[in-house]
């Protein structure tokens, strides 16, 4: 096979599911699509490189990962949510104030619907990109502090701070969807 | 200053048990050792006293629930088979980034 048809089968082989994690990261198509077309770049100049060292799945989602996220460095994405009023709140007894909880939604209640699942998806896309792209890359795409902190450029303590903000903001945000005051 | 922020009987005699009791934290201090907790970094006596703060306080307990279930849910929506798929295969694309290749 010469080079270039090794080229467009690792294109083909892989395009899908880059896509998918661009856009997930995104949240946008044509973003994603630039940046899976940043990643390929990436890969075919850096190819000669690879050592094997990961597989080479594991070496095309960072680069992936990347060039979502200098995306987004280029974007710099305002008119974000502020991410404080959907922190915790304590009382001057440093007491936390929260609601008696009745009602938890199962995942499958969740699953089940496809109102809640879009609508879920649109609660994610209200967090600010900054603690999003952490909370992405922690919990769903399952890298560790360590390897967010080098991905994004900060440190490892800023990352479990921000990683528990947002999922601090995100449970107030879902909390009409887990108390169960949205019909599914 | 809410009614909620001004706190009540109830929530002073709570934070003077989880203040002078041995062992024991406010729900601020908890709310500081979640992160930890959830990545199994506390020690065992850490983990001893968030859990004896889990046991005596209703709103620890339901918000640390709520919170696992919110990472839970998430994680399923976003990584459920519907999520945003591209359809096709898209062949402009790949067009453009094997030309791009080439130059």
């Amino acid at each position: 096979m010469d080079a270039n048809a090794q080229a467009e089968q690792l294109v083909r082989e892989n395009i899908e599911w880059m896509l998918r994690l661009a856009e997930r990261l995104l949240r946008d198509r044509e973003l994603a699509e630039d940046a899976v077309q940043e990643a390929f770049i990436n890969a075919f100049r850096g190819l000669e490189d690879f050592e094997g060292r990961s597989s080479l799945k594991t070496w095309l989602h960072r680069i992936t990962i990347n060039a979502a996220l200098a995306k987004l460095r280029q974007l710099k994405r305002v008119a974000e949510q502020a991410l404080d009023e959907h922190l915790p709140e304590f009382d001057r007894y440093h007491c936390r104030i929260e609601s008696p909880w009745t009602h938890l939604a199962s995942t499958q209640e969740v699953m089940e619907s496809e109102r809640l699942r879009a609508l879920v998806h649109t609660k994610i896309g209200e967090l600010n990109d900054d603690y999003r792209i952490i909370l992405q890359l922690r919990d769903i795409e399952g890298y560790d502090t360590s390897e967010v902190a080098s991905l994004i450029g900060i440190s490892q303590s800023n990352v479990r701070i921000r990683l528990h903000r947002a999922r601090a903001a995100l449970k107030k945000l879902l909390e009409p969807i887990l108390r169960g005051e949205i019909s599914p | 200053m809410s009614n909620a922020k001004r706190g009540s009987i109830r929530n002073w005699l709570k934070n003077l048990m989880f203040r002078h009791l041995h062992g024991m934290m406010t729900c601020q201090e908890f709310e500081d050792f979640i992160q930890a907790y959830m990545d199994n970094d506390l020690t065992t006596i850490q983990r001893s006293v968030f859990e004896k703060h889990l046991r005596f306080c209703r709103e620890c307990r339901d918000y640390l629930a709520a919170y696992k279930k919110t990472i839970e849910i998430g994680y399923s929506v976003l990584t459920a088979p519907e999520d945003p798929v591209p359809g096709d295969v898209p062949e402009d694309l790949i067009k453009a980034i094997l030309e791009a290749r080439e130059q």
